[in-house]
């Protein structure tokens, strides 16, 4: 109570002492409303996933669970076996992680600091595939797999992250690298120092701020990332989280308790590593804006 | 290729005496720069690799797909055009996807945007809290796009849902959003504003790179809010604007997730966004020829849009002089 008291002090004090107070309040005002906005569906979402079935159909809906139904959590996590998802999720989204940093930092740093010929030109052909619809590789590429008999395994959905084929991270490492001083890799070189030396024990250190928001993206991509799932796993034991509640909303749409039950407990994992690294999030975006 | 020199030639050093004169730039090369250019080559190999085997590969394929019959089992037979023209001439729900998809995203894209500016010029203002507004307004657009599938899924429900019980409370009769064929795009438009955040913060640092001067410039001349906003802000945030055009046009060319979740296309094909009906006629219909000539539909759309609003850009676009 009184740190709620001494919190709006503080913002009111801050509001008043400053030209264009009205303005300002209105500001924060609207920010409080659209917040309430903003979260409402998580809300509905939270209080759906806890209530018993008779009070979710209660209409007009409420909003308190009474009682507070837990077993819905435990009730949706062997409904559907979604330890075997998470499972097959870590799978996928580890072997991504490792992938993606591998191949974009090395070629980011063969763009960002080594001469050689067609540099340039190889960047930019690279970066022109950020424009085109996935649709359009997606089929081809479908159908290259499916005849080297990889359908139905993971080898799809990983193996191209070993092969930098989301050009959006060797852009985000290769404009950082190029940012750091160019005297650090020169003096390296002078004392005797090998090109791979330079990168593995200047550059990469030096980087690491960068090298976890590629980390972030790409994991969090591989663990929400649905239409690969889709299009290249067949059975349902090896099915990932993603992929794994979509069936769950084909199968049980009447238990709507347990379905939000369950899509919490995809989302918490997201938020949680959302808020240690907020910062970077903010961050990567922010450059894709400004430079892109 | 290596018989070009670099492009700066910073540490190519010549080497007139070198070892008896077999010619070519890589003979007259110092060992230090030769070794440059090899590592430079293996530390871009896999994405190299990656380009040609996963995209340049397949786009040749596809290429040749679209032109066949082939249906990913059996022979694949020569058609020529065939399919572009059953595209055009033979197939409604070609059309049905393309206005779906086309109005889609018509309305959502400056909807989004508007409401993205708007929020990041809230975040703009001097007001307590804002790390954590700009957290809430954020978080959204992180949710796994199947979770807000699924959360907007039980929110539209028509007769347990938030939407109505919101509507009921004020006296307006129920609405069957995604469930009905005139509500459903309107409905996934409103959805798709929860996921402004990245747009927001795109906003935001442009608006942080107005330079300061201009208002106060424009407060010693006595300019309102809205002259300020209409004459320094918006044409100061063209760039950005641009930027943000393009990302969500392309974007929502190819919504896909949404229909195949929430509605399957309907109702009565009302939401038979472009990219699930290529999906239908590939996985389900086992089309790829048919397919591959419909991806290959959409890929010109959004490139002929994509050239339009560039072409366009030079008269509403303003870029400061010798800012890099």
């Amino acid at each position: 109570m009184s740190a709620m008291e001494n919190d709006t002090s503080i913002g009111d004090s801050l509001i008043r002492n400053t030209p264009g107070v009205n303005k300002r309040r209105l500001a924060f005002l609207l920010c409080v409303l659209l917040s309430i906005a903003m979260i409402l569906p998580l809300a509905w979402l939270a209080r759906s996933s806890l209530m018993e079935m008779g009070q979710i159909f209660i209409f007009p809906p409420e909003w308190i669970p009474n009682p507070f139904a837990w077993h819905n959590y435990p009730d949706a996590l062997t409904t559907i076996p979604f330890f075997l998802y998470l499972w097959n999720s870590a799978l996928v989204v580890v072997p991504t992680i490792v992938g993606t940093l591998f191949s974009s930092s090395l070629a980011a740093y063969a763009f960002a600091r080594l001469n050689w010929p067609f540099r340039d030109q190889i960047f930019a052909v690279l970066m022109a595939t950020l424009m085109l619809p996935y649709v359009i590789t997606l089929i081809p590429t479908f159908l290259i797999w499916s005849g080297l008999g990889f359908v139905d395994t993971y080898v799809p959905l990983i193996v191209p992250h070993w092969l930098g084929t989301n050009v959006f991270y060797i852009f985000l490492l290769r404009q950082f690298f190029k940012a750091l001083p160019k005297e650090l890799d020169e003096a390296a070189i002078i004392d005797g120092a090998h090109i791979v030396q330079v990168f593995w024990y200047i550059v990469l250190p030096l980087s690491r701020p960068a090298l976890l928001v590629v980390a972030i993206l790409s994991g969090l991509g591989a663990w929400n990332d649905f239409v690969d799932p889709l299009v290249y796993i067949n059975s349902s034991e090896k099915y990932t989280v993603a992929l794994g509640l979509s069936q769950f909303v084909g199968l049980y749409t009447s238990q709507w308790s347990l379905l939000m039950a369950a899509a919490t407990v995809v989302i918490i994992p997201v938020i949680i590593v959302f808020f240690f690294t907020q910062r970077y999030f903010m961050t990567s975006i922010t450059m894709t804006g400004l430079k892109g | 290729m290596t018989n070009s020199s670099s492009p700066d030639g910073v540490m190519l050093t010549e080497r007139p005496s070198g070892r008896s004169a077999t010619t070519g730039a890589r003979a007259r090369m110092s060992p230090r720069r030769r070794s440059e250019i090899t590592w430079a080559l293996i530390f871009v190999a896999p994405a190299v690799l990656g380009f040609v085997l996963l995209k340049a590969m397949p786009i040749l394929f596809s290429l040749y797909i679209s032109m066949t019959d082939w249906s990913a089992v059996g022979d694949a037979h020569w058609v020529g055009l065939d399919n572009f023209e059953k595209m055009l001439f033979a197939d409604p729900l070609f059309w049905r996807s393309l206005q779906v998809t086309a109005y889609y995203t018509l309305v959502s894209v400056p909807v989004s945007m508007a409401f993205a500016f708007f929020l990041a010029t809230l975040l703009n203002q001097r007001i307590p809290g804002l790390g954590i507004f700009r957290t809430i307004f954020y978080i959204p657009s992180i949710v796994p796009i199947i979770a807000s599938t699924v959360i907007w899924l039980w929110m539209f429900n028509p007769d347990f849902g938030l939407f109505n019980s919101v509507l009921g409370a004020v006296g307006i009769p129920k609405l069957q959003y995604i469930f009905s064929e005139d509500q459903v795009v309107p409905s996934l438009v409103f959805m798709s504003i929860w996921g402004v955040g990245p747009m927001m913060i795109i906003f935001l640092a442009g608006l942080q790179e107005v330079p300061k001067e201009l208002y106060e410039a424009a407060d010693i001349d006595g300019s309102n809010a809205w002259h300020k906003l209409v004459h320094i802000t918006l044409p100061m945030m063209t760039p950005t604007i641009l930027f943000n055009l393009m990302i969500s046009m392309v974007a929502a060319f190819q919504t896909f997730v949404q229909p195949f979740i929430m509605t399957n296309g309907g109702p009565n094909n009302g939401s038979l966004f472009f990219v699930f009906w290529i999906y239908r006629k590939a996985f389900q219909d086992s089309q790829m020829g048919y397919a591959s000539a419909l991806a290959w539909a959409l890929f010109i759309v959004i490139s002929v849009l994509s050239y339009l609003i560039f072409r366009t850009s030079n008269k509403w676009v303003f870029y400061r002089g010798g800012d890099d």
